[in-house]
């Protein structure tokens, strides 16, 4: 128990800044503001189970889970040469890989319509070497690069900071012990760096739930998702009881999937995810 | 041989898709015509108005000492928080960690329109100071989740070790501990940067009159198309912070280098 | 330790930055004026005469949509003394009494106000705004790829253009140029009119490329699609880069929007803010405005200012023969949900 109270600051950080807002939101999910009256109702979350909504939440979740997916397959080994001894500089790499993230989002999905159109810059190239691109713009492919894109760092850098620190010895060891590569990582590397997988996951994988501008820009807005919706119901139509209780739902469905995560875990390891 | 040549075949590959529409956007910065449509011929002249539009440059002035600020008071909220969250029962941390999730899952126009009716609420005067607390929000739970899985790997028993060896508490954190979780904290100071620069929705909603940031002037200039001095703006950004980088580079390989003579 | 001193210095070093920052050209006794616009919708000179001429400081903010706008307003967020929104918020503004009714004298540049711009339905008796800039909606197409006369939205309709067409990404615009298709009124509250233009939005989505927003000029500019729906301000801008594209305001009548200038109660230096309104509309002002942005002016004098060949296109000026059936934008208040409601439909098949 030493030491639990350092967490104390941020506990009440989050009580005001987080736990309060959260409860507006609750608050507004629940009644309804009638003639100067306020009334409850379970009216918002009667809407939210209709089967026009359950699509929106079933379209989302299917997009952010297979951007989730490339995006580990393409970051972990990314991690893994980043935190590979050969590299001098590791660190001016690591900044290299968030800068771009750093240039405003608009403009950089601007710059990947100049990419992607159907005058755009690659189809430009490909139509020089006597090459026919199919539509490279709103798809749902495109949905999904412009999330890979933006959200791959979120993957690639926790990742890399657990791998950078395993400790070589372990793994000469293995080595030693006749392992072949594949087992070594397999037995050795991928369990060692499973805390930052986990922050990885969470980190891509909520952002790309509720993202929308992505779908909106790059997808050709053909499909409503939830972050869409959510947004919908806070500025076009000004329902902020619809909206919140939209947004309480994603939250407690998000929230009970991980307490099932970490029980399940909890059951392997004995440990918790952390 | 192979293998290393494969490991830089796609290095290259993941940084050409990171950069290529960097490069689009440095390339149309130059570019004489207002729309991103089409090339109409080379000009220097959105560097040049950059400068004298007072919006861009107030705003860009906000956008990097927020980002600053925000992201270093939540490194080091964050890093203390996360040592503490170790230590916890395991029902309060399992409590904690789901509160810690919600800034990141909920949509930027919760959190934004939320921390705005608190602010009300408090009368607290919007303006710098709001939008700083809420780029702190959004900002800790990155930085938690950089530096966790940093101490869930740390073998406790140095720590012990070194008080056992007669070190202080303070100090042994700051030469035990500290360096072996270092990757973890750089790694969610970088990530705090990278949503705090690129933040629109919440800033727009937790500001006051007169102060915004980048993102809320060019998400405004969309209606009437986004200016090339805008791409003029993030080149420059872009050429600094790349700057700033190989400068430190150098000195860094410079110090190595001293210590490997010495040595 | 040297890392975390280091860092703290420039955690500091950051926060007086700020507030240097916020320090900064706070000159206490200067009366102060706070402006909440659109981005980019007013001549940067125009608000350093202001200062001169009358000693007042200008707090000069911009927003990205009139719903972000409103939100923030109505919540009181934001203690402006001019907002420039358009005409369905501005209407919605009046019923839930955030305005200030005008003080005509004070504002006696009024006069050159185009009288065909007062007292709309937005507005009935013209108390409380003061128009800015004004335009419509319409069809934006590439010469090169129609070849027909364009003048009717059913053309949005037609499966020649399939994957040609972009539509906006907007309720109220896709729902009420359907309405509008159909020859309802777009400000519709009809469950029976409503559910027909669901169908047909429902019958023309294989046919859109993409909903879009404000990049649909980018779009036409560079050639992507054949037909858009958009607003005229976009086409002026778009016709200018490439003079392949027209304009055309359909047949069956369209949306006629303004952004006016109106004082919200939130604020609290209403005098100076009738000072600013009608310097707006002094003629060498709304001139210069109208030249910078490139929008359609309501201000008579500066409209004769303006060259030749931008009075004489009907993009910016339509002919009234041509917004004959236009309609303004009014607010929906509960109805709105239903027109959420076809959208989320139709945006879910």
């Amino acid at each position: 128990m030493r030491r639990s109270w350092l967490s104390f600051p941020y506990l009440v950080w989050m009580i005001i800044f987080t736990v309060v807002p959260l409860a507006l939101i609750l608050f507004y999910s629940v009644v309804k503001i009638e003639d100067g009256g306020i009334f409850l109702t379970m009216g918002n979350f009667k809407r939210v189970l209709e089967p026009i909504y359950l699509a929106v939440f079933l379209r989302s979740i299917k997009i952010a889970i297979i951007s989730t997916s490339i995006c580990l397959l393409l970051g972990y080994p990314m991690a893994m040469i980043l935190a590979s001894k050969e590299l001098s500089n590791k660190s001016i790499l690591v900044v290299l890989f968030v800068i771009p993230m750093w240039m405003n989002f608009l403009a950089r999905t601007y710059a990947w319509m100049t990419l992607l159109e159907k005058n755009g810059l690659i189809a430009t190239f490909f139509n020089l070497l006597g090459i026919e691109l199919p539509m490279l713009l709103y798809t749902e492919g495109t949905v999904i690069l412009g999330m890979v894109y933006n959200f791959l760092p979120f993957m690639v850098l926790p990742i890399y900071s657990v791998l950078v620190k395993i400790d070589k010895a372990v793994l000469e060891a293995a080595e030693d012990l006749g392992a072949p590569p594949t087992i070594v990582f397999r037995r050795v590397i991928f369990p060692l760096s499973l805390p930052g997988v986990t922050s990885g996951i969470i980190m891509v994988f909520m952002p790309a739930l509720t993202t929308f501008v992505i779908s909106r820009l790059l997808g050709g807005a053909h499909f409503t998702l939830i972050g869409n919706l959510i947004e919908q119901q806070f500025l076009t139509t000004r329902d902020w009881g619809f909206g919140s209780a939209l947004s309480v739902v994603l939250m407690l469905m998000i929230v009970l999937t991980m307490g099932f995560a970490l029980r399940y875990e909890k059951e392997n390891e004995g440990g918790g995810l952390w | 041989m192979v293998k290393s040549l494969l490991k830089k075949a796609y290095t290259y590959f993941i940084f050409l898709f990171l950069y290529a529409p960097i490069i689009v956007l440095i390339v149309f910065s130059f570019n004489d015509s207002k729309s991103r449509a089409h090339w109409t011929g080379f000009t220097f002249k959105w560097y040049l108005e950059m400068f004298k539009d007072r919006q861009i440059m107030t705003s860009l002035y906000y956008t990097i000492g927020i980002a600053l600020a925000s992201s270093l008071i939540a490194t080091i909220i964050g890093t203390i928080a996360a040592i503490g969250i170790i230590y916890l029962k395991k029902s309060l941390r399992s409590i904690l960690m789901d509160l810690t999730y919600i800034p990141v899952l909920n949509p930027d126009i919760v959190t934004g329109i939320s921390l705005m009716l608190l602010f009300i609420l408090l009368k607290f005067p919007r303006g710098v100071f709001t939008m700083l607390i809420a780029h702190i929000t959004f900002n800790l739970p990155y930085v938690i989740l950089s530096v966790l899985p940093k101490l869930k790997q740390l073998d406790n028993q140095i720590y012990d070790a070194a008080l056992d060896l007669g070190a202080t508490p303070f100090y042994a954190f700051t030469k035990v501990v500290l360096p072996q979780i270092s990757p973890g904290i750089f790694t969610g100071f970088l990530l705090a940067m990278t949503m705090s620069i690129d933040d629109f929705v919440i800033s727009f909603f937790t500001t006051g009159p007169g102060v915004s940031n980048l993102a809320i002037t060019i998400y405004s200039m969309a209606r009437k198309g986004v200016s090339p001095k805008i791409n003029a703006t993030l080149s420059l950004l872009f050429a600094s912070v790349v700057l700033l980088l190989l400068i430190v580079n150098n000195r860094m390989t410079r110090d190595n280098n001293r210590k490997e003579r010495t040595v | 330790m040297k890392f975390v001193l280091r860092s703290l210095l420039v955690t500091l070093l950051a926060i007086t930055l700020i507030i240097s920052l916020v320090g900064c050209g706070s000159d206490k006794d200067k009366p102060v004026l706070k402006v909440y616009n659109w981005g980019d919708y007013i001549d940067p000179s125009v608000l350093d005469g202001f200062e001169e001429e009358y000693g007042i400081k200008v707090i000069y903010d911009e927003f990205a949509t009139n719903e972000e706008m409103y939100a923030k307003i109505k919540a009181g967020a934001g203690d402006y003394d001019i907002l420039i929104p358009s005409d369905y918020t501005i209407k919605r503004m009046i019923d839930e009494d955030m305005l200030h009714k005008l003080d005509f004298d004070n504002i006696p540049n009024y006069k050159y106000i185009d009288s065909r711009f007062k007292d709309l339905a937005y507005d009935p008796n013209n108390e409380y705004s003061v128009p800015y800039m004004w335009g419509t909606v319409g069809i934006l197409y590439n010469k090169k790829m129609v070849k027909e006369e364009v003048n009717s939205w059913k053309i949005l309709w037609d499966k020649k253009y399939e994957k040609q067409i972009l539509m906006l990404d907007s309720i109220r615009d896709s729902i009420g140029i359907t309405l509008k298709m159909l020859e309802y009124s777009l400000n519709t509250k009809s469950d029976k009119e409503l559910d027909e233009a669901k169908e047909a939005l429902i019958k023309q989505k294989p046919l859109v490329l993409a909903y879009v927003g404000d990049e649909v000029k980018d779009k036409m500019i560079g050639g992507e699609a054949a037909l858009a729906v958009v607003w005229s301000g976009d086409a002026i801008f778009a016709k200018r880069e490439n003079p392949d594209l027209e304009y055309v305001i359909p047949k069956e009548g369209s949306n006629l929007w303004f952004d006016s200038v109106v004082i919200p109660k939130a604020g609290k230096n209403k005098k100076e803010a009738e000072l600013f309104i009608n310097y707006l509309c002094e003629t060498e002002v709304a001139y210069q405005n109208a030249d910078y942005i490139g929008y359609a002016s309501p201000h008579i004098e500066a409209v004769k200012m303006l060259p030749d060949e931008l009075i004489t296109d009907k993009t910016a000026y339509p002919d009234d023969s041509d917004l004959v059936g236009s309609e303004v934008l009014e607010d929906l208040a509960g109805s709105l949900v239903k027109y959420d409601r076809i959208w989320t439909e139709v945006k879910s098949r």
